[in-house]
C-alpha cells in the first residue's frame, strides 16, 4: 500500500507577529517553526496504518523553503519512510488552489492508495487544500475525522460535527482523509528513531516541476484586527494580582456573597 | 450582485445558520437565492427563491450529490457568489463546488469592509483583506460573525430539485455527543483550563478555584483531547456553549472555536502569560501572570472571604 501524508510548517501560534514589508503576510523572520498541529495527527494515523498493514510505503510531502526539511525529518523520525520537500521560497504566498495543484501533480505521478492531510493549517486555516487535492484527483475525501479505521480497502471513520456529535462515514480507497485534533495521540520521536531518520531518503523537487496553477485570489492587505475588547490588562507579581482580582470580583461581579 | 446561500440541515432539522447567511447578503447589499437539502416541513424564514432537494433522497450528508445539485442551481441562477456557513457541512462541501466552478474560495470570512472580504490568519491574531481574481467566488462564513440585526418572518418560494445519482461516500448515521457528565449551561461561575495549564495535575488547582466560587470547572479543546478531563466539560464549537455570570479562562489563548462557546459570558477574567493572546479580545480583565502562582493565591483569598 502506497501512502502519502501532506504536512505544513507553521510558526508557533504564540509568536509575536509582525507584518512584512509588502504588507500582505506576516514577517517570516525571528519565528519558531513547527509542524502544523493537525498534520501531526495525520502523520501519526498514517504511521499507525503502516504498522497495522506491515506492507506499506509512507511518503511525507511538504511545500516550503529550506527550513521545511527540519519538520520533514520529524515526520521521518515518527515513522515515515521518505520525505519530499517541494522547494519553494514563496509557498506562503500561494492560495490553497495553487498548493493543492502541486500536491495533485505529485500524487498523480505516484498513484497513492491513501492520502492523509490535516483538516486545516493553523496559520491560513482555509480547510480547503485536502478536499481540493481529492477533487483534482477524482477520489473521495472524508474530512474532519476524529476516528479512523481501515480494513480490506475500506475506510470507516467518524467526522466531528458541531456540538460534539459525530457522523459515521465510509468510502473505498483510493481516497483522501483530513484529520481533526484529537484523532489519536501523536508520538514523540525517540532518539534511536531520530538517528534512523537521518539515513532516510529526503528528496527535493523544484516547485516549477509540479506545474503550479495560476493564483485565483490576491491579498490586498494584512492587518492586526481592531481591538474590540476594552479589557483591563493587569501586570505585576502574583500576590498583587490576586489582591486586584479580588477587588474586581467584589466590585464588578456578584459571585462573592 | 446575486448570492446563492447554502443552508444546513441535520437530523431532520434546519440549522440556525441561514439567518446569518441572510445577514451577509444584507452587508453585501446583494440579492439572494437559497439552496437546501432538507424537507418541506422545516423551511427557513426567507423571502426569496429556495431550491429544495429532499434529504430523504439526497442524503443529509452526501457531498458529491449535494455538489451536483448545487451546480444545477448555479447554472440556472448564475450567482456571482456562493456562501456557506464555515461548519463541518460548509467547509467540506465548499471547496468541491469552488473547484467545479473554477471559483476561488475565501474561508471563515469574519467581516465585510468597503466591499472587501476579511479573513482571519494565525488564530485571528492577524487578518487579511482579500480580492478574488475569478469570475465567481465561494465563501464560508465564520459562525457568529454576521449576527442578524432583525428577525425575518417570511415564507420562501420553493422550487423542488429532483435528485439523481449516487455519491462516493457511504453515510451511516450519527453518533450523539457523549451523554451525561456536566451541564455547564447551568453554572453561574465557570473556571476553564486551557493548554497553558501545562499538565493534567494542574487541573486540580483550576477545579479548586471553581469550587471556591461555587462554580464548575471546564476546559478548552486541547485539554479534552489530551484526556485530562472528559468531553462533557469542553467549552466551544464542538463542546458546550455557556454564558455564566463569571468566566475565568486559565491558560486559554482564545481560539475562535473556544471564543464562540463563551463570549456571551457576563464577565470574563483571563489569566495568561501572553499579553497579546486573542482571549484578550473578549476578556474584561487580562491578568498577565503565571497561572500556577496566581490561581492558588486567588483561591486562598476567596476561601478566606467566604469563610
Amino acid at each position: 500500500m502506497n501512502i502519502l501524508v501532506c504536512i505544513k510548517q507553521i510558526p508557533d501560534m504564540e509568536s509575536r507577529f509582525k507584518i512584512d514589508a509588502a504588507g500582505t503576510w506576516y514577517d517570516q523572520a525571528d519565528l519558531a517553526w513547527r509542524m502544523n498541529e493537525y498534520d501531526e495527527f495525520a502523520v501519526e494515523q498514517a504511521v499507525q496504518l503502516k504498522e497495522q498493514l506491515g506492507d506499506a510505503d509512507l511518503t511525507v510531502l511538504s511545500i516550503g523553503p529550506d527550513r521545511t526539511k527540519e519538520m520533514i525529518k520529524k515526520a521521518l523520525a515518527m515513522g515515515a519512510d521518505r520525505g519530499v520537500q517541494v522547494a519553494d521560497d514563496h509557498s506562503h504566498l500561494h492560495d490553497p488552489h495553487t498548493i493543492a495543484s502541486l500536491i495533485a501533480t505529485f500524487a498523480r505521478q505516484h498513484q497513492f492508495d491513501l492520502i492523509f492531510a490535516g483538516m486545516q493549517s493553523q496559520d491560513r486555516g482555509s480547510a480547503q487544500v485536502g478536499v481540493l487535492v481529492a477533487e483534482m484527483l477524482g477520489i473521495p475525501s472524508l474530512t474532519t475525522l476524529v476516528e479512523f479505521s481501515y480494513t480490506d480497502g475500506t475506510i470507516s471513520a467518524k467526522r466531528e460535527l458541531e456540538g460534539g456529535a459525530r457522523a459515521l462515514v465510509s468510502c473505498t480507497a483510493p481516497a483522501l482523509v483530513t484529520c481533526q485534533l484529537g484523532l489519536n495521540t501523536p508520538r514523540y520521536p525517540t532518539l534511536p528513531n531520530i538517528m534512523k531518520a537521518k539515513k532516510k531518503e529526503l528528496l527535493t523537487i523544484p516547485v516549477g516541476d509540479l506545474n503550479p496553477a495560476d493564483p485565483q485570489q490576491k491579498t490586498i492587505s494584512m492587518a492586526f484586527p481592531e481591538k474590540r475588547g476594552s479589557g483591563l490588562i493587569l501586570e505585576g507579581d502574583a500576590s498583587e494580582l490576586a489582591e486586584r482580582l479580588m477587588r474586581i470580583l467584589k466590585e464588578k461581579t456578584t459571585v462573592l456573597v | 450582485m446575486k448570492i446563492l446561500l447554502v443552508a444546513e440541515y441535520r437530523e431532520g432539522k434546519l440549522l440556525g445558520t441561514s439567518a446569518e447567511l441572510i445577514e451577509f447578503t444584507v452587508r453585501m447589499d446583494a440579492q439572494a437565492v437559497m439552496f437546501l437539502v432538507g424537507n418541506k416541513q422545516n423551511l427557513p424564514q426567507f423571502d426569496g427563491r429556495l431550491y429544495l432537494a429532499d434529504a430523504a433522497q439526497a442524503g443529509e450528508f452526501n457531498p458529491a450529490v449535494h455538489k451536483q445539485l448545487l451546480l444545477e442551481v448555479i447554472a440556472r441562477e448564475q450567482p456571482q457568489l456562493i456562501a456557506f456557513p464555515h461548519s463541518s457541512y460548509g467547509w467540506d462541501l465548499a471547496p468541491r463546488v469552488a473547484l467545479a466552478l473554477d471559483a476561488t474560495q475565501f474561508s471563515e470570512v469574519v467581516d465585510v469592509q468597503e466591499g472587501h472580504l476579511i479573513v482571519p490568519v494565525c488564530n485571528a491574531k492577524l487578518q487579511r483583506r482579500m480580492k478574488a481574481e475569478t469570475e465567481k467566488t465561494v465563501v464560508t462564513l465564520q459562525a457568529g460573525a454576521f449576527t442578524p440585526t432583525q428577525s425575518i418572518s417570511a415564507t420562501p418560494e420553493v422550487i423542488d430539485l429532483p435528485v439523481t445519482g449516487a455519491g462516493d461516500i457511504d453515510f451511516q448515521g450519527y453518533e450523539a455527543a457523549a451523554a451525561g457528565g456536566v451541564d455547564l449551561s447551568k453554572a453561574k461561575v465557570i473556571v476553564s483550563a486551557g493548554r497553558g495549564i501545562g499538565k493534567a495535575e494542574n487541573l486540580e488547582m483550576v477545579a479548586n478555584l471553581a469550587k471556591a466560587l461555587k462554580g464548575e470547572y471546564a476546559a478548552s479543546r486541547p485539554v479534552v483531547d489530551a484526556d485530562w478531563t472528559d468531553h462533557s466539560r469542553q467549552v466551544g464549537t464542538t463542546g458546550q456553549t455557556v454564558a455564566p455570570k463569571l468566566y475565568i479562562a486559565c491558560g486559554i489563548s482564545g481560539a475562535i472555536q473556544h471564543l464562540a462557546g463563551m463570549k456571551k459570558s457576563d464577565f470574563v477574567i483571563a489569566i495568561n502569560t501572553d499579553k497579546d493572546a486573542p482571549i484578550g479580545e473578549v476578556a474584561d480583565v487580562l491578568a498577565v501572570c503565571d497561572l500556577k502562582q496566581l490561581i492558588p493565591l486567588l483561591t486562598e483569598k476567596i476561601n478566606a472571604q467566604q469563610a
